[in-house]
């Protein structure tokens, strides 16, 4: 696995992927912590964490969709199968990879916490949780990205598929409040992504929304490994 | 060192390799040999465990590589067809990876550099491999395959794309691998085959179509044997030619006789054919003694791998086609890959056997 995470870090920097990511986020970031914090004069950095949801569910496509589909399209993934590692080594490596630079990108929240400290009061239980919060979302997003670039060769295609998924589950908020039947509209919000991590922004630490977070984040890593697997008997 | 028992593997309704069987020992270099699409590739691919096969089993040094995947790949060295290079990396940080992927428990630096070395790749290790010439990204491809001193190597189509003199020092490379590690090798190039392995498996349409040595295989296909005789008549003209045929054909043991061409003046040469069983040189030479003629050449001629691989792979196929369109097409055996080899040569050769006349 060491040598998988290694490799794949090497290659975020070596194709300037990395770059591009940080990059957007922090213009992105840097924009929402003026506009939302800065200029409203409250040190509560809940409305940038509210408003990051949009832009990752953008970014993250752009840091999966090579992952795993250039290597089937380059053929390396033959040198990947053949060696003595596992399946879940494979994609824990790149998962983890992609999880680094993800954390990277988000903790310039600490640097604009600096800001606000020579500014005024620095709430730290709301920073530190809504930071967890963002981790937690961008752990589960990036399994998802990791999944869909496993069933593609082309990295195109396996970002404009993850994006829009992503945003479809972005949106289908918007539905579930339209739904009519009770129990259909209780499933839809124990499964919305969105409105749990509003959740966390409001400052609520919700057990269950971080259990939900995690699951997903293993249960789409488990998917790439069955794909993996399953392209093997095919 | 390898067992593979009644492997099979299939893609829907088709069949691309069809209960192949066979056994590698330690520190022997195996060729599999096939046209293209015979199942080489696919054979590989399950023996190194990146694709399952439907049925049967592999054991790598004993190890199931579906039971214990982990450990039977550690035992094996791949290189397939296409190397599996990460462009973006120098030499130096794929090898290290690779030795990373794989665990190495030897000395990095001096294995690494060992590795090299064979490979002959220590001027290039700080560059970029998408900057690399073929030839140099295909031993960079066998360089990872030696990592971790497998014990079986796997290659497949080492030599494709390569020029003669890198071909040339590929083969001497595997030959030296020989030594110390089992090696399995791939190809459609007949030369290559012959050159390198002591043995040789030869695939069609996903079976075992022949496994033996070149001799054992030739043997196997077929009893006959050739020999092609010069022998100098008294009247130099072509009415020796004719009692020598017929005296010949009257021998025991021989199936046919024919008169080649005039090699030198008034003298001709004959192609003898055998059942196998006899052997004729002595009564040919009582023969000539009597007759006074005089033998000036005895030349055997067995067939050679070329011959065996075109009767096995295009077989009945051939004959068929060849009765059918002899004078419209050219023949179909040509568009095989002969690689430095004269193809028209064979071609013509083979279509002389086929008619098999006598003149």
């Amino acid at each position: 696995m060491g040598a998988i995470y290694r490799r794949e870090m090497g290659a975020f920097f070596t194709s300037g992927l990395a770059y591009v990511f940080l990059a957007v986020f922090y213009v992105f970031s840097g924009y929402y912590f003026y506009n939302e914090v800065i200029t409203s004069g409250y040190t509560d950095t809940s409305p940038l964490f509210k408003n990051m949801f949009r832009i990752v569910l953008f970014l993250i496509p752009i840091l999966t969709m090579r992952l795993l589909s250039e290597e089937k399209k380059n053929r390396t993934d033959q040198g990947l199968l053949t060696a003595p590692v596992g399946l879940w080594e494979i994609v824990l490596g790149k998962y983890l990879a992609a999880l680094t630079i993800y954390v990277i990108a988000e903790s310039v929240i600490f640097i604009y916490a600096l800001i606000l400290g020579y500014l005024g009061d620095v709430v730290w239980a709301t920073l530190l949780g809504n930071y967890f919060a963002m981790l937690l979302l961008g752990a589960a997003f990036i399994a998802v990205g990791l999944f869909i670039s496993s069933l593609t060769e082309n990295q195109m295609t396996a970002a404009v598929f993850s994006m829009a998924l992503l945003f479809f589950i972005y949106l289908s908020d918007s539905f579930t409040e339209r739904i009519t039947w009770e129990w259909l509209y209780d499933l839809a919000l124990q499964l919305s992504f969105y409105s749990r991590y509003i959740e966390f922004t409001q400052g609520v630490f919700n057990l269950t929304s971080v259990l939900f977070y995690l699951s997903t984040a293993f249960l789409f890593n488990f998917f790439t490994v069955r794909v993996l697997e399953k392209r093997r008997w095919s | 060192m390898i067992e593979v028992k009644h492997l099979t593997k299939r893609y829907g309704d088709k069949r691309a390799v069809n209960d192949i069987s066979f056994k590698v020992e330690r520190g022997e270099i195996l060729g599999f040999l096939g046209p293209n699409g015979a199942g080489k590739s696919t054979t590989m691919n399950m023996l190194t465990g990146y694709i399952s096969s439907t049925s049967g089993q592999i054991l790598i040094n004993g190890t199931d590589i579906l039971e214990d995947p982990k450990k039977a790949k550690s035992n094996i060295g791949y290189l397939p067809e296409i190397p599996p290079l990460y462009v973006d990396m120098t030499v130096e940080a794929y090898l290290n990876f690779v030795f990373d992927l794989k665990k190495c428990k030897l000395p990095r630096k001096a294995h690494l550099k060992d590795v090299c070395d064979l490979c002959k790749i220590t001027d290039v290790r700080g560059r970029l491999i998408k900057n690399l010439s073929k030839g140099y990204r295909q031993r960079v491809g066998l360089a990872q395959a030696l990592v971790n001193n497998p014990p079986v190597l796997i290659l497949d189509e080492p030599t494709v794309g390569l020029d003669p003199n890198q071909i040339i020092e590929i083969r001497t490379l595997i030959k030296k691998l020989g030594k110390r590690h089992t090696v399995i090798l791939s190809s459609h190039i007949l030369p290559e085959i012959q050159a390198v392995c002591d043995r040789i498996i030869i695939i069609n349409k996903g079976v075992v179509a022949a496994d033996g040595t070149a001799d054992e295989i030739a043997k196997s296909i077929t009893n006959e044997h050739k020999m092609t005789l010069r022998i100098e008549g008294p009247t130099h003209t072509a009415t020796d030619k004719e009692q020598i045929v017929s005296a010949i054909r009257a021998m025991d043991g021989i199936k046919y006789v024919r008169a080649d061409m005039e090699r030198e003046k008034g003298i001709y040469d004959y192609d003898v054919e055998t059942d196998g069983k006899t052997d004729v040189r002595r009564a040919l030479n009582e023969l000539c003694n009597k007759n006074g003629w005089n033998i000036l050449m005895l030349q055997l001629s067995d067939l050679t791998l070329e011959d065996i691989f075109l009767k096995i792979t295009m077989g009945e196929q051939f004959d068929t086609a060849s009765e059918k369109k002899d004078s419209k097409k050219p023949q179909p055996r040509i568009n095989l890959v002969f690689d430095g080899e004269k193809p028209a040569e064979a071609a013509e050769t083979s279509e002389a056997d086929d008619k098999g006349g006598e003149q």
